[in-house]
């Protein structure tokens, strides 16, 4: 059989079109590239839009003395020592500008007295660093990168899902896709192609991510024979809602934290006092008098409070006191901000926090606590990138955003998403584009080839008493849950293997009723194929990696081993199957080292 | 645990009926999540647009009993417990499947907008100063989730059906955000006029009344820029005035 495909040539493509994807196909655009941008949902709603505090950058509007410096030390020793220190550099001393950029496109972020762009603190940042718009900061980047984008001739294809990328001798030279209005599929030539997909949170019960997260991005990498790096380092946000359950595991800004909001236990402590990690002793208030002083402005003489630590701490910390029974009714923990600020400021900062919760949870959080507890958010894991280009170890092929791996090591801090997608979307884009610019007619594209991917993904339909994909899905999400969570050890993730093989085989009996128009068992069928790909990798690394750092937790290794501190877990497809190692990651260099040590 | 009655409706284009369904409820659930139940269970074809499930994306719109709504931020707890919810899909752009439509309509408006342009930069380094309460009022637009629910509402499209007349609603919100920019230059007045058709809008403020974001669409977007319209268009004195102030 050959399939007729619809055929369309770019010189880029970027698959995803949450903020890195935007932001790569703007600068491949400026840079006089024919771009098409293909995106799984519409146009504006990808997971970028439920960003909520804001994008970190040293702009220095709020504190003067802030500058890349200091945001680069709390961003390597945030990532547990583990992040590429070239990524951190770079993504430091550009996010300033990237973020006035947004303001000359049209962004309007909050103001300071004074009329520049204000900034809030957050977990991890030494000085209050998060530009912002209320907590709605992700729906405004979107925004004002969806309009430049469409007035800027990149070409958009909504509701396009990628399957495959083509390589040809070596390099990329386009990809496969489908579309779900019609359920047919496309083939895209490209000189290079730019991955934005964002995360894998997918592959988790309780998630803050939406169906799209399924690692897409991650997989296609891998078939193409690119490495994947850090995938056991996944971030379980702390706050996630836990009720009712329909909505457990939607994300809680750190937003509330970062206006003053406290985390208690069921007995009323404020239990995060007693949790502050040995390398940040010293940099957090040690009594509640003295964070509700910085709370209400005073913060030269004043250190901040101990529930602006970093995600993974929190998250641990919580995990722990509702494990040790000091937990919610509904087993989360109190998050209150009620107590701590007036109910106009609460409906001023957090506007989409406070109807989130008087909407789903019925709570007025003006006046009473939240309820929450650790959610799946983010991978800090990805496609192994050079810090300049973004390029992969597969030539052509780019990644940037939450796909891409290196920049936050083994925890990611609040805010720095954000940053990295408008700094890494950019580079992407800039070197794609002229990536494509040295290459000369497009490749032909191999039919057969293509008519086996598209033959292997219908392969569902038409089938009878097969496999159910929702149920499929719902098992691996439970697996993965229960074994590859916050607190993992060596039983748990053999037996998230095994589970993952057996889960792999009989997503190959799916069965899809109905027709190919916009069909969602049929979607969550080819999801799952990335899904069972992208958590197994993160189980495998997590097995290698025999320690406890950042988000990555073993309850039979419960310490960091400073001998693994700057050993990277590598992923790559060899013969058809998984294979990992492990690799030393280049010397931080010593001005850097000086700076992450003494500080500045 | 409660057994909830839907109706929903299935097809395409050419074909299509409401379809009925019994399924087990618990407490706090939305219609978002009755509807993936029932495609988990017992209709895994049925088409059915979401992201984000917090009302924070704008894609699961659709109408509950008859009037447009996020099925994510809709509850069953405020329906009656012994009727039926139906759950239709917006009627203002044509039905791709069961609750599915094709919005690009919406997305080919928005491109066609004059885009922001800002004044030269006020400081040497490129920035700009602007104060909270200049960027309150735009910023009130900005909250938009696109979820094209105005759209779905506004008789001029959904009755009359002039989508190749009026940009509809959401499009003015969007003129309105750059408008009411600080530092935005562009005259958008020509184009809200002719192309945009701001003059089909009467105020019926039904748009208003759906917009999940609370966006004081009509008081607070049309009626400002209807205004805008008419001084640049059809005032002579105001625009004379204009010009003699404008110094
Ligand atoms: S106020 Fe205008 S735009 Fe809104 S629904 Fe009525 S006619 Fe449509
Ligand atoms: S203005 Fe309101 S109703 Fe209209 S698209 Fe935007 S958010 Fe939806
Ligand atoms: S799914 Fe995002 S608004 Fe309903």
């Amino acid at each position: 059989m050959t399939a007729v495909l619809e055929t369309r040539d770019h010189d880029v493509i970027v698959v995803g079109a949450g903020g890195a994807g935007l932001r790569a196909a703007i600068e491949a655009r400026a840079r006089g590239a024919s771009v098409g941008l293909i995106c799984k949902s519409l146009l504006g709603k990808a997971h970028t839009v439920m960003a909520e505090g804001g994008v970190a950058a040293a702009l220095a509007t709020v504190r003067p003395e802030d500058d890349w410096r200091t945001h680069f030390r709390d961003t390597m020793r945030g990532g547990k020592m583990h992040g590429s220190w070239r990524m951190a550099q770079i993504h430091t001393q550009e996010a300033p500008d990237r973020v006035r950029e947004l303001e000359a496109w049209g962004a309007l972020f909050d103001r300071t007295e004074d009329g520049r762009i204000s900034q809030r603190p957050f977990g991890g940042h030494t000085h209050a660093r998060l530009a912002h718009v209320g907590d709605r900061t992700g729906l405004e980047m979107i925004r004002v990168l969806q309009d430049r984008a469409i007035h800027s001739g990149v070409e958009v294809y909504m509701e396009c899902t990628v399957i495959r990328l083509l390589v040809a001798a070596g390099r990329v030279t386009g990809a496969l896709a489908y579309r779900r209005e019609n359920g047919r599929f496309i083939v895209f030539r490209a000189h290079a192609v730019v991955l934005s997909t964002g995360g894998i949170g997918k592959g988790w019960q309780i998630t803050s991510n939406s169906w799209e997260y399924t690692g897409d991005g991650h997989a296609l990498a891998y078939w193409a024979g690119a490495e994947l790096i850090d995938m056991e380092f996944v971030q379980f946000h702390p706050t996630g809602m836990v009720w009712p359950p329909s909505v457990r595991g939607i994300l809680v800004t750190e937003g509330v934290r970062g206006e003053g909001g406290v985390l208690r236990n069921a007995r009323g402590r404020r239990f995060m006092f007693d949790y502050v990690p040995d390398i940040y002793q010293g940099d957090y208030a040690e009594t509640e008098e003295e964070s509700d002083r910085w709370v209400t402005g005073d913060r030269t003489r004043n250190r901040r409070p101990p529930e602006l630590l970093t995600r993974d701490d929190v998250a641990r910390a919580i995990t722990r006191e509702i494990a040790e029974g000091r937990g919610s009714p509904h087993g989360g923990v109190f998050l209150d901000i009620a107590s701590k600020r007036d109910p106009d400021y609460i409906k001023r900062k957090l506007p989409s926090m406070y109807h989130q919760f008087r909407e789903l949870a019925g709570v007025d959080i003006t006046t009473d606590a939240m309820e929450v507890g650790p959610t799946t958010h983010y991978v800090m894991g990805g496609v192994k990138v050079d810090a300049e280009t973004q390029e992969s170890t597969v030539p052509g092929l780019f990644a940037a955003g939450e796909v891409a791996g290196g920049l936050h090591g083994a925890n990611r801090l609040g805010g720095n998403s954000l940053s990295d997608l408008l700094v890494f979307g950019r580079r992407a884009g800039l070197a794609a584009a002229e990536f494509a610019r040295r290459q000369g007619a497009h490749a032909p594209v191999d039919q057969a080839e293509c008519d086996a991917v598209v033959s292997g993904s219908l392969a569902g339909f038409g089938r009878v008493d097969g496999e159910n994909p929702f149920a499929l899905l719902a098992e691996l999400q439970a697996l993965m849950q229960r074994h590859a969570g916050i607190a993992r050890d060596r039983s748990g993730l053999d037996a998230a293997l095994t589970g993952l093989g057996a889960l792999g085989r009989r997503a190959e009996r799916a069965s899809i009723p109905g027709a190919r128009e916009y069909n969602p068992s049929w979607h969550t069928a080819l999801d799952l194929r990335s899904l069972l790909v992208v958590t197994e990798a993160c189980a495998r690394a997590a097995l290698e990696r025999t320690e406890s750092r950042g988000g990555h937790a073993r309850t039979d290794y419960p310490n960091s081993d400073g001998a693994l501190e700057r050993m990277q877990v590598v992923i790559r497809r060899d013969g058809g199957a998984m294979t990992v190692r492990r690799e030393p990651q280049p010397e931080i260099p010593p001005e850097l080292m000086r700076i992450i040590r003494e500080g500045v | 645990m409660a057994m909830r009655r839907f109706e929903v409706f299935r097809g395409t284009r050419e074909a299509g009926a409401l379809q009925e369904y019994g399924v087990e409820c618990d407490e706090g659930m939305v219609v978002l999540d009755a509807m993936h139940r029932l495609q988990a269970d017992q209709a895994p074809d049925m088409a059915v647009r979401w992201n984000c499930k917090a009302g924070k994306c704008g894609s699961c719109s659709a109408e509950i009993n008859g009037s447009p709504r996020l099925m994510c931020m809709t509850r069953l707890s405020d329906y009656p417990e012994d009727r039926p919810i139906t759950v239709t899909p917006m009627r203002a752009f044509p039905l791709v499947r069961d609750l599915v439509t094709d919005v690009s309509w919406n997305y080919e408006m928005s491109r066609r907008i004059p885009p922001f342009q800002p004044r030269a930069p006020d400081n040497p380094d490129g920035t700009w100063r602007m104060y909270q309460y200049e960027v309150e009022r735009p910023q009130e637009f900005r909250k938009c989730i696109e979820c094209f629910l105005c759209q779905d509402v506004c008789h001029v499209l959904r009755t009359h059906g002039k989508h190749a007349e009026f940009i509809g609603p959401a499009f003015l919100v969007r003129a309105a955000a750059y408008e009411l920019h600080p530092l935005d230059m562009a005259d958008r007045t020509g184009y809200l006029k002719d192309e945009g058709g701001i003059g089909y809008c009467n105020i019926t403020k039904c748009c208003t009344e759906v917009c999940p974001e609370d966006i004081r669409i009509t008081d607070n977007a049309i009626i400002p820029l209807k205004e805008r319209v008419v001084d640049a268009h059809y005032d002579p004195i105001a625009r004379l005035l204009g010009r003699l102030f404008a110094r």
